[in-house]
């Protein structure tokens, strides 16, 4: 039997995949772990490896190809003897599966169509309208779906380019589901208090007024992921001062003693903020969770998320167990991923989850500012600049290095006081470089 | 070895070089074979040739009327042969335009018959000599011909079909119509106009069967007022050579026989799809009274064997065609988002005089769904445009369901109708509501003003009635 060779899904969040390079070609025997082609994600390029063994018999996707969702066929794998018939036999049945798939409404009472585990394209759809994009939707399926009580924006269309039909929402009616409630858990409903959609911002410029930039992948994915986590999670923030006077005088004794040539380093006060806040998620746990609907995950690690600006972007890979780790290894593994986040070469499981996240604008002069957690995390500490500025000691105003941090708490994992003792931990460790070691 | 494709389409009529040209722009190396000429019976021998015909006998119509619009002539006079020429000329220059199609799209056109020789294998003879060829996909689209009956068969001579109708030798002073189709219609409307003493015989209770009863209630009428006869729920029983012309035994439903002579007799009884020698049983294609069964997608069952157009079944129509050529191409290259056809999706059009087109279900079949239906109705003597035409015989009816606004069909008879009914066909493929169409503004003065008012008339709101 001809097997499928599918688009992998290489990360949790991956949805679609281009495919960047072929390293076999049709014909070709291949062995498991031979790798079949770099598969390229908004955030990185990935190899692909062979699962089976057998003979490519048809690449259904070219190098190039861009957008290929999850799951759906590249190639065609034939086992040894196998020949033309059974490409055409894989052809075809990928041809029905297609066919299938572009026309969900025939698919009987399709439950999933509204249900929150769609396919690949269905999931784009959904997305979009999270952002508020506009539903399409024929004026006949707009009216039946009004008279039957259907939320047609949790519909998936099987018109021209998704357009929502009077199939697709009669088959919802057949199915019985009401997405309409189902949709709508924040109570926005068709009552009328719903979000208003923001205007295409196009209406108010006039077009030589400005250059279009079409976005990529990663541009798409930042707005979609920091839309959903700015919109469904309870942000609240805690900003603390820090004397780090100490810290700036052990980095500047440490990085005077760094060996030249093999085993060198040096520290950031980046660095040091990492592990110390390595140090205060294991002196208050709670801190270290991520929300479910059914359950607070406490995680046993310090995995810190480590925002690295990217010319197209950012991306936050993850510094894992830096509770374990020390100073120079903690700074050489951040400097590692950042350059290899910025050559687009990192690894999902390298960028996704973790339990916390670190972002540091001070290297701009930045004295403060709040930042959008990324789910998982429940919490991410945004740092600014280190900076002289006059405080009072004893009545008296005095010269000290301060920097100020504002973590942005998820309220449903981390409750005020909560969060106030990790950042009184955090400010212990950074205003007493030597307790780290306690 | 043979030749071998990644489509061979079997028959170049407006279903199978639409097929070969969607085809062929998806990067199919593609063939047709055509046993006749380019453009099948469509270009050669239908749609084509008697649009042509029936611009002739809409200007003989408008000479007769001349003194209404200010002019006067005498001596009128009929070249037919001039008129029989012309339609020729026009088919001729459009099968030569669809051969350059063929070789714009870099499609291989192969002369002859084909038959079936096995899975994605046929074998083309031409003079008497055969040549193989192969293909991933075969797509059939040899299209039909015109129904006999072992008591009416045509003779090529005095017995036509639409074939002899197109091109006689001389103009008959009287014609028999055997059946009131679109085709049958049509010639009807042709011969008469340009002066022909004209029968038409249907065994149904109405004329154009196929539309919806007001539309047949109307033509039976402005046929007859025309001067045509028409006998409706009459079967011909026996059809005989006698003299210069023919002889027809008529019976009526209440068992009455009559004979009527005329000098030709056209068959227009419907259609019978090519079957034949094309090698489908060895393979194992089903075929249903003389039509080829295939799913949605055209597919035979027959893995890489597809089939289109009137060979598969109604409505027969060259548009309808076109589009499944389109739709087997794009399910043959893979295209995603192909969507099937739906028929009640196809306008029809019968270019008649005056003219009559539609799309959708008739107000009886809306009816029978069990829905509650609005009808609305706006006759062409309310359209400003119509009346500076002169040509104010018409109406169009549109038919929503009540409760949702859809737009489940509509109905026109009169003046360019057939150049309209795409709008509504547009608003139902669009799913627009009778909301939609009637914040349309329709340009004045046209006739689709009527399409407009037709629509508003629906909700009692009709503005120039």
């Amino acid at each position: 039997m001809s097997t499928q060779i599918l688009m992998p899904a290489l990360s949790p969040t991956m949805e679609r995949g281009k495919i960047a390079k072929w390293h076999v070609k049709e014909g070709d025997s291949v062995k498991s772990g031979d790798i079949l082609a770099d598969i390229e994600t908004d955030k990185a390029t990935m190899e692909f490896e062979a699962v089976d063994e057998g003979r490519i018999g048809k690449i259904l996707q070219p190098a190039g190809a861009e957008g290929i969702a999850v799951n759906a066929p590249i190639a065609v794998l034939l086992e040894e003897g196998e020949g033309k018939d059974d490409i055409a036999a894989a052809m075809q049945s990928i041809k029905d599966a297609l066919s299938a798939e572009i026309k969900p409404a025939a698919a009987a009472p399709k439950k999933e169509s509204v249900a929150a585990t769609p396919a690949a394209a269905p999931q784009a759809q959904q997305a979009a309208r999270e952002n508020g994009a506009r539903v399409f939707a024929s004026p006949l399926a707009k009216r039946i779906a009004g008279q039957s009580g259907i939320d047609i924006a949790a519909l998936t269309g099987s018109g021209p380019r998704g357009r929502i039909v009077k199939a697709d929402v009669e088959a919802a009616v057949k199915s019985g589901v009401r997405p309409q409630a189902a949709s709508a858990p924040g109570g926005a409903t068709a009552s009328g208090v719903g979000v208003t959609p923001i205007p295409d911002a196009r209406l108010f410029y006039s077009k030589d007024e400005y250059d279009e930039i079409a976005h990529d992948s990663m541009r798409k994915s930042i707005a979609k992921r920091l839309t959903s986590a700015k919109t469904l999670i309870p942000h609240y923030y805690l900003t603390i001062d820090c004397d780090i006077g100490e810290l700036m005088a052990a980095r500047t004794r440490l990085n005077a003693r760094a060996p030249k040539g093999e085993g060198a380093y040096k520290l950031s006060v980046n660095d040091f903020i990492v592990k110390a806040a390595a140090l205060s998620l294991m002196k208050v746990p709670e801190v270290n969770a991520s929300w479910t609907e059914t359950a607070m995950l406490r995680h046993h690690h310090a995995d810190i998320g480590v925002a690295v600006a990217l010319e197209e972007g950012l991306i936050t890979p993850i510094v894992f167990r830096a509770e374990e780790k020390g100073l120079v290894e903690i700074s050489n593994e951040i400097r590692t991923l950042s350059e290899r986040a910025r050559a687009k070469q990192l690894k999902p499981q390298e960028f996704e989850g973790g339990g916390f996240a670190i972002s540091n604008l001070g290297m701009f002069g930045i004295k403060n500012f709040t930042a959008v957690i990324n789910p998982p995390q429940a919490a991410i500490m945004a740092v600014g600049v280190g900076e002289e500025r006059a405080v009072i000691r004893d009545g008296k105003v005095v010269p000290a290095t301060m920097m100020t941090v504002t973590m942005s708490c998820d309220h449903r994992v981390i409750d005020g006081a909560t969060g106030a003792r990790f950042l009184q931990a955090f400010k212990g460790y950074v205003e007493e470089p030597a307790s780290m070691l306690l | 070895m043979s030749e071998t494709f990644d489509v061979i389409v079997i028959g170049g009529g407006p279903g199978g070089y639409v097929c070969a040209i969607r085809a062929a722009q998806l990067g199919l190396k593609t063939a047709v074979v055509e046993r006749e000429r380019i453009g099948g019976i469509c270009l050669n021998w239908g749609c084509i040739p008697t649009k042509a015909l029936l611009r002739s006998s809409e200007i003989w119509h408008l000479m007769h009327r001349l003194k209404e619009f200010g002019f006067s002539a005498d001596n009128l006079r009929t070249d037919f042969g001039a008129v029989i020429a012309r339609s020729r000329a026009v088919s001729e220059r459009l099968s030569n335009g669809v051969q350059g199609l063929m070789k714009k799209n870099k499609i291989t056109v192969i002369d002859g018959e084909a038959k079936l020789t096995g899975k994605g294998a046929i074998a083309v003879s031409k003079d008497g000599k055969s040549t193989d060829y192969t293909a991933k996909h075969i797509v059939l689209a040899t299209g039909a011909r015109a129904r006999t009956m072992p008591h009416l068969q045509p003779d090529g001579d005095r017995i036509w079909t639409y074939r002899e109708a197109l091109v006689p030798k001389s103009f008959p002073k009287s014609v028999l119509v055997i059946g009131s189709g679109a085709i049958g219609i049509e010639f009807a409307s042709f011969y008469r106009t340009l002066g022909a003493e004209l029968t038409v015989v249907e065994v149904l209770d109405r004329i154009l069967p196929a539309e919806d009863e007001e539309v047949s209630a109307f033509m039976l009428k402005a046929l007859g007022k025309q001067g045509m006869t028409i006998k409706i729920s009459t079967t011909v029983e026996a059809l005989e050579k006698n003299g210069e012309g023919i002889t027809a035994t008529l019976k009526t439903k209440d068992g009455k026989t009559e004979t009527v002579t005329a000098e030709r007799a056209i068959l227009a009884v419907g259609i019978v799809g090519n079957v034949e020698n094309l090698g489908l049983e060895a393979l194992g294609v089903k075929i249903d009274k003389t039509h080829v069964v295939v799913n949605q997608w055209g597919e035979t069952g027959v893995p890489g064997l597809w089939a289109i157009g009137d060979l598969v079944g109604p409505p027969w129509l060259a548009h309808k065609a076109m589009h499944e050529g389109v739709i087997v191409a794009e399910r043959i290259a893979g295209v995603k988002g192909v969507h099937p056809l739906d028929t009640s999706k196809v306008p029809g059009c019968t270019y008649c005089w005056p003219q009559v087109a539609s799309i959708g279900f008739t107000e009886a079949k809306a009816k029978a769904t069990g829905r509650a239906i609005k009808v609305g109705k706006f006759p062409f003597v309310g359209n400003g445009k119509a009346i500076a035409l002169g040509d104010v015989e018409g109406f169009i009816k549109t038919i929503f369901d009540a409760k949702t606004g859809e737009l489940l069909g509509a109905h026109m008879v009169g003046a360019e109708v057939t150049e309209l009914i795409q709008g509504y066909a547009i608003a139902r493929t669009l799913e627009a509501t009778e909301a939609e169409l009637a914040a349309t503004v329709f340009p004045h003065p046209t006739l689709s003003e009527m399409m407009h008012e037709a629509v508003l008339a629906a909700d009692g709101r009709a503005l120039h009635i």
